[in-house]
């Protein structure tokens, strides 16, 4: 038996939001001492996102009706301390075969791990449309961290414009911050909201929170427009506006802001290069890393969490995050409470129930697709738009999402693909006929963001460190 | 489906084999495992140069240094060649000397060759670091393509021409018959062509292995790197003497950078992927070899999977065992150059039964201890999966 | 006119940096986003067509806010924090 078998590397547990804090405080508390790596300079994720120096605002200015949340995983965190490694400011940019390689600094570390849960998190959805490129246009979640972890605002005169959840509550955020919020475009028809009928009674609060920011906007002569098409953005040098059709009719409404997302998609990079396998979610239209109830993902001693391998929120995320825990416990042969286990297995089954209904209720626009011009920036890396890419599917008899990157460049660029990924596919599907779950979806490749050439000249000593 | 040519391969060699056949008017079909040009073909560094070559390899290097500038003409596009020049630096007095005997050697072949001094080495090419690099040898004629445009382009021009290809088509049996070939591909009917060739790169292996001609091909991981895009300062296709990292800049800024190799994917061994460890090392010397890298960022690393020969040479050339069967595989990771020339010498071979251009040196049965390692003429493979290192 | 606006922070300790060569302002807590947004209605020309672009995503993910500093090191605005006497100069390609 090596020495490693004997005596096992640390957990390393990828994200420090809420599933990466639940599944650390769950390790710990079972008596691991579990390496958390995360990018940002303090925990949180973006959800419970803090500010670079304290700015006067309070958590329930900050963080709404989620503050005691924040709170409370805050000052969790920072009591354990002293019984986890914690990385800040720090990139897992590859992992494989038990090993993260890890940007700190500006140096490369290489970090032995058993047990690997990834709690990774998400980002905007995205389908590109005419401008949506111009200074001034923000994603949903980035409109909204620019409030809150930098207590700025994307206007003075601020469009929001997508669908979703993140869509209302943003657009009421800034109004309580006190800016003119002219609009809220969004892409599901009011139809759509029906379906939020059946989630009253499992999650009235949510629900009526959701009604009462429209009435509060309402009120304060915000305009609601629902299944909005051919949306764009105008400007020459930044944003002065957005054109859309609602039931046919042109409309233009005149902002210096825009806020733009359609819902939210997970960052399942580190998945990809962890072996995982991944399957369509048709709900969704996107590949996710399968994960089972237990989160166990395909790929033994790999646990998923929290938004990264699926949208669930962030409720669910620390439900999965303990539960993900749980399981690399289980796997350690070390004692679990099974009533937990059964527990946080039940309410995450009614929070997925729940999606479901958002999901019915604020439905992707995928048609969207068809209306793009063909000058429309995809791509905004490699700026690749709507025309090369079906001329590069149609030249080269394309089927295959990382063939259609080959010869065209989508998702070639720094971001790799997670903001055009499932817009090209999209594109390619509707080009070639196929459903969307045929063309595939873009391989996830090394590192999983940019890295500094010269990184590699600083090698730091660090815990668990593999041998070369 | 009969034809007068089946192809296993849609690689370059394959693709490119397809299109010089069709251009003779024969019928083709091409079957390929996964997609056209995903693997080596177009996951390579995009290198293309004859300066470093076996001097066995230079008229064959010749011969396809004739077709890169008729791209545009043969597959519609120029793949983005570019006939930059190739450096070839020494950072130490053997890497010098070694240059030096290279060019003494290549001075009887058509590759010109010109060696450079310390001095005008910083004149020409001030982004070299002095502290690493004191002399060069420099082929003007060299330059370099994007491979993943080449290996696609002449997929897609084969078939415009009229190749039948069938992707994401496992070839599953190969049997000769009393008059021709019997190819058995997975999920579409049977394949009876007159002529057979083995374009099967890393998957070659079992194919001649059908035939009684077991080969030693190993597999071969190159890892590349490649960065965000750059004011563009690296105006040639640029290596070291001994290869451990080489670098070129393409007109969209990118610098693509190789050097050392990959690892087959756990997950999945006919794909692969850089290790973390070869790619640091990989940066280090990039790094330190072109200090304007030193501010850039790497955005993505990649690998391919590519047949490899102990002897560094491929396997072109007729069958010994079985007539109207041509192999063309094991590039050991310098194919990329040389395709468009070995499509146009397999085609010969087919249509003429010879070739204007020596490949002797690449015959299959070169490997005579290793030939007895094949099982028998027409028997099936069992298993696809290539004898690998 | 800038992109973004301060609502808090405003009287925050003031960090001096330098935006292309002219001398700007930001505050403490600042990322180098928001502190050249604040000033400027746009971030950087794009790589290809020098379109102007201001980052999108503000979460590290998007990539499209990637500035160089005067000793050649690119970084990312939005998850860079603003120092005193920076350097920053947007130029597509620049390598210092």
């Amino acid at each position: 038996m090596s020495a490693a078998a004997k005596n096992p590397a640390q957990p390393l547990i990828v994200g420090a939001g809420p599933a990466g804090i639940r599944a650390a405080a769950t390790l710990v508390a079972a008596g691991l001492r579990p390496i958390v790596v995360d990018e940002a300079p303090a925990c949180g994720g973006q959800i419970y996102r803090q500010p670079l120096v304290p700015d006067g605002r309070d958590a329930r200015a900050r963080y709404g009706s989620e503050a005691p949340k924040a709170k409370r995983l805050h000052g969790e965190f920072a009591a354990l301390q002293d019984k986890l490694d914690y990385l800040p400011n720090s990139l897992v940019w590859n992992l494989a075969d038990g090993i993260a390689d890890v940007a700190m600094n500006g140096a490369h570390k290489r970090l032995v791990h058993d047990g690997l849960i990834l709690a990774t998190g998400a980002m905007d959805r995205i389908l590109p449309v005419p401008g949506w490129t111009l200074p001034g246009v923000f994603s949903l979640g980035g409109s909204q961290i620019a409030l809150k972890a930098q207590g700025c605002v994307i206007g003075s005169r601020v469009v929001f414009v997508g669908t979703g959840p993140l869509l209302y509550l943003v657009a009421w955020q800034y109004l309580k911050a006190g800016v003119k919020v002219v609009a809220v475009l969004d892409a599901a028809p009011f139809s759509a909201r029906v379906a939020m009928v059946k989630a009253l009674p499992g999650f009235p609060a949510i629900v009526l929170r959701g009604a009462r920011f429209v009435a509060e906007m309402m009120m304060k002569g915000v305009a609601f427009h629902y299944g909005i098409n051919k949306l764009r953005f105008e400007g020459t040098h930044r944003v002065e506006g957005v054109s859309f059709e609602v039931r046919g009719k042109p409309r233009h409404l005149s902002c210096d802001g825009a806020g733009f997302g359609l819902g939210l998609k997970s960052e399942a990079q580190l998945a990809d290069l962890a072996g995982c396998r991944f399957a369509f979610n048709e709900r969704d239209r996107v590949f996710l890393p399968e994960t089972d109830e237990a989160r166990r993902s395909s790929v033994p001693g790999v646990y998923l969490a929290g938004d990264g391998s699926g949208i669930a929120g962030a409720d669910a995320a620390e439900l999965s995050g303990e539960r993900a825990a749980l399981s690399l416990l289980d796997d350690r042969g070390l004692a679990v409470d099974r009533a937990r286990v059964g527990l946080l297995e039940r309410e995450l089954r009614k929070i997925f129930a729940f999606r479901t209904v958002l999901e019915q209720s604020f439905p992707f626009p995928a048609h969207w697709i068809a209306d793009l011009p063909g000058n429309t920036t995809v791509c905004r890396c490699e700026e690749i738009d709507v025309s090369t890419i079906r001329d590069a599917a149609d030249h080269f008899g394309i089927v295959e999402m990382n063939r259609l990157k080959a010869v065209s460049r989508v998702g070639m660029g720094r971001c790799q693909g997670r903001v055009c990924g499932a817009a090209a596919a999209e594109l390619l599907a509707a080009a070639t006929g196929q459903p969307i779950s045929a063309v595939g979806r873009l391989r996830g490749q090394a590192p999983v963001k940019p890295l500094p050439m010269s990184f590699a000249e600083l090698a730091l000593p660090a815990i668990g460190e593999a041998a070369e | 489906m009969k034809v007068d040519v089946a192809i296993i391969g849609g690689g370059l060699v394959g693709c490119s084999t397809a299109l010089a056949l069709r251009q003779k008017g024969l019928s083709v079909a091409l079957l390929e495992r996964g997609f056209c040009g995903a693997q080596a073909s177009g996951t390579n560094y995009g290198g293309v140069r004859r300066q470093g070559r076996p001097t066995e390899q230079l008229p064959l290097a010749q011969r396809a240094h004739a077709v890169w500038p008729k791209l545009k003409q043969l597959i519609g596009i120029d793949g983005e060649f570019r006939r930059t020049g190739q450096l070839k630096l020494a950072r130490n007095e053997a890497e010098m000397a070694s240059l030096e005997a290279y060019a003494r050697t290549a001075a009887s072949t058509d590759l010109q060759l010109e060696l450079i001094g310390s001095r005008a080495l910083a004149e020409r090419f001030p982004w070299v670091s002095r502290d690493v690099a004191f002399g060069a040898s420099f082929s003007a004629d060299d330059g370099q393509a994007n491979p993943r445009l080449v290996s696609a382009g002449f997929a897609a021009a084969a078939r415009r021409a009229g190749v039948a290809i069938f992707e994401q088509t496992p070839v599953l049996g190969v049997s000769r018959e009393a008059c021709g070939f019997l190819v058995e591909a997975q999920g579409k009917p049977a394949i009876r062509a007159m002529h057979l060739v083995n374009a099967a790169g890393a998957w070659a292996g079992p194919f001649a292995d059908a035939f009684g001609e077991g080969v030693p091909l190993g597999r071969i991981y190159p890892s590349m790197i490649v960065t965000e895009p750059m004011k563009v300062f690296m105006t040639v296709n640029t290596g070291v003497e001994g290869g451990n990292v080489y670098a070129r800049q393409v007109e969209r800024g990118n610098c693509i950078i190789g050097g050392e190799r990959g690892l087959a994917r756990a997950d999945d061994a006919d794909f692969s992927r850089p290790t973390g460890s070869a790619v640091t090392r990989v940066m280090q010397r990039a790094v330190q070899l072109f200090p304007l890298l030193k501010g850039a960022h790497a955005i993505r690393f990649w690998s391919g999977t590519e047949g490899a020969m102990p002897d560094k040479n491929p396997v072109i050339g007729a069958s010994r065992t079985t007539p109207d069967l041509i192999h063309a595989f094991g590039f050991s990771g310098a194919g990329f150059q040389i395709a468009p020339g070995v499509g146009e010498v397999i085609a010969e071979l087919i249509t003429t039964g010879e070739t204007t251009t020596p490949i002797d040196a690449f015959s299959i049965d070169r490997f005579s201890v290793d030939a007895a390692l094949g099982s028998g003429a027409g028997v099936f493979p069992q298993s696809l999966q290539s004898r690998g290192t | 006119m800038p992109l973004l606006y301060r609502v808090a922070r405003q009287n925050e300790v003031p960090i001096r940096f330098m935006l292309n060569g002219r001398p700007c302002e930001g505050r403490r807590g600042d990322t180098l986003l928001s502190a050249i947004l604040t000033v400027e209605e746009q971030l950087r020309p794009s790589d290809f067509t020098q379109e102007p672009r201001a980052g999108f995503c503000q979460m590290s993910a998007c990539q499209d806010c990637w500035v160089t500093l005067q000793n050649g090191d690119r970084v990312r605005a939005c998850s860079t924090p603003l120092a005193d006497g920076m350097h920053v100069m947007t130029g597509a390609g620049e390598t210092a």
